[in-house]
């Protein structure tokens, strides 16, 4: 579980975050919701130890992150897989590569051991025969799927999920988010992902958090969400004429 | 603005001791430091010798034009040629070279990895990414540019050879003659002493440089500029000192 107890993070004299206190369960999809710019890429690169957050703790079931000896949190880093929002896959490396990464640096796996959890993290978000292709040679969709299987290489007790979907098409979003959603489950992952998209909000957060101009401004779930007296989250919500129609349906 | 340049400078030497800081796993760091080795002094072999043939070849022209008195022996041009090749332009010229070759070649590859957030991914995975990706980086042009600077010695002084064999300004008998003149090894301990510091600033700027990039590809456009730019300003400052004291 990681909890975030008055969190709030600033860049010279402005504030971006306020306060933030907040829960992700563990062997749950927990998602930060909000527009551009409400400060949810800031929060989470506060989770992923990116930034420092001036106020408050963010606490691993119960440690706290920022303020903890360099060799624990190397430990704890090492239980931690991110998916970027561009994927970062490192362009220099094949795919293959790129998932046996992490195993390289942090295991004393057998260079056939490795092979084998390269090949078990492929098969399992599915990208069949591109071991050995470049980032470059794959498209946005299996991007997302390799940087995926490299975060899930080292066995991570955290996932996060920096807007997976975006400059995805929605089939392929769907794709991503029952990915994302299964090895949550099958794995009991805390995982924590950073979306606007509507679909993933409605279908695979079983945590919502609300971020609205750097503030915790709602935190329900998916059953709950649509149907929330919360206006910045209504504003949100039902913005476009789509979710609008939804709403009159309700 | 000076303010501007203490902060630079302090962060330069923050980043200097991350960069300095004990390898995550010292195989992949050797691994690394192979591949920076063939990349550097492999891929920057045929453009140094090149330059050094074409840079001996013109000053010898040179030297060989300005000495048109009889009272000063013809051996004077290989022993003038040798002094300035060796001592100046091959360690300063060929690392001004190296700078633009190489050091542009560090920013923009670290640089577009901090643009894309790999530099991000690493760090999240709990590795330090200034001494996983810079320090083989500078290892290695610590060991490849002295080397490559004996190449560029050895190919500007072969230029020079050639020079004065096809136009016949001097005989060469009194072109090799002048370059065994006097020979003293600590020129060349001296040029190697310039290029081992010039190699250290080079690789090191340029990848503080590339390191610091908070944008996206204007930013990076204008780091490449920049890391360029203060790293030739810092190996000519650099090029002063060392001179005044070894000599």
């Amino acid at each position: 579980m990681i909890e975030l107890k008055k969190v709030s993070k600033y860049f010279g004299d402005k504030q971006v975050l306020f306060d933030i206190n907040t829960t992700f369960l563990e062997g749950k999809v927990n998602l930060i919701i909000g527009r551009s710019g409400s400060g949810k890429t800031v929060l989470m690169k506060c989770l992923v130890g990116l930034h420092f957050p001036e106020e408050g703790v963010v606490l691993y079931n119960e440690r706290d992150f920022h303020h903890m000896e360099m060799q624990e949190q190397r430990k704890l880093r090492a239980e931690m897989g991110m998916v970027f929002q561009g994927s970062a896959l490192f362009d220099s490396m094949t795919i293959q590569e790129n998932v046996m990464f992490p195993l390289d640096m942090f295991t004393n796996m057998t260079d056939k051991e490795k092979l084998d959890r390269v090949n078990f993290c492929l098969e399992r978000v599915d990208l069949h025969n591109v071991n050995a292709l470049y980032p470059a040679e794959l498209s946005g969709g299996m991007k997302k799927r390799a940087a995926i299987a490299r975060a899930i290489a080292c066995k991570p007790k955290y996932l996060f999920c920096d807007e997976p979907n975006s400059g995805l098409d929605p089939k392929t979003s769907l794709v991503i988010d029952e990915l994302i959603t299964d090895i949550t489950h099958e794995f009991g992952i805390t995982t924590v992902v950073n979306t606007h998209d509507l679909n993933s909000v409605i279908t695979i957060g079983e945590t919502i958090s609300f971020i609205y101009d750097g503030h915790l401004a709602w935190r329900g779930d998916k059953d709950n969400v649509l149907t929330s007296d919360s206006k910045e989250l209504n504003d949100f919500i039902y913005a476009q004429p789509l979710t609008q129609r939804i709403r009159q349906s309700l | 603005m000076i303010e501007q340049i203490f902060i630079t400078i302090g962060d330069y030497f923050i980043f200097l001791r991350k960069v300095f800081s004990k390898p995550d796993k010292w195989s992949i760091f050797f691994k690394k430091l192979v591949f920076e080795m063939d990349t550097m002094g492999i891929g920057s072999i045929l453009i140094v010798s090149i330059v050094s043939i074409a840079m001996g070849s013109v000053i010898t022209t040179q030297t060989a034009m300005q000495i048109e008195s009889s009272w000063i022996p013809t051996w004077t041009v290989g022993f003038v040629s040798r002094t300035s090749i060796v001592m100046e332009l091959c360690p300063t010229i060929i690392s001004l070279l190296l700078v633009g070759n190489l050091g542009s070649r560090i920013t923009a590859e670290i640089g577009s990895m901090r643009v894309t957030e790999q530099i991000d991914a690493l760090e999240v995975m709990g590795i330090n990414p200034a001494s996983y990706l810079v320090l083989p980086k500078v290892i290695s042009s610590l060991i490849v540019n002295p080397v490559l600077i004996i190449f560029s010695i050895f190919f500007a002084l072969l230029g020079g050879y050639l020079t004065v064999a096809i136009t016949g300004c001097v005989s060469t008998y009194d072109f090799m003659d002048g370059l065994t003149y006097c020979f003293r090894v600590y020129d060349v301990v001296y040029a190697v002493v310039k290029t081992f510091v010039f190699a250290f600033v080079m690789s090191s700027v340029a990848a503080f440089y590339g390191y610091k990039i908070d944008g996206g590809a204007l930013e990076l456009g204008k780091a490449n500029t920049q890391g360029i730019v203060v790293s030739s300003f810092i190996v000519l400052v650099m090029n002063v000192l060392v001179t005044q004291i070894m000599l």
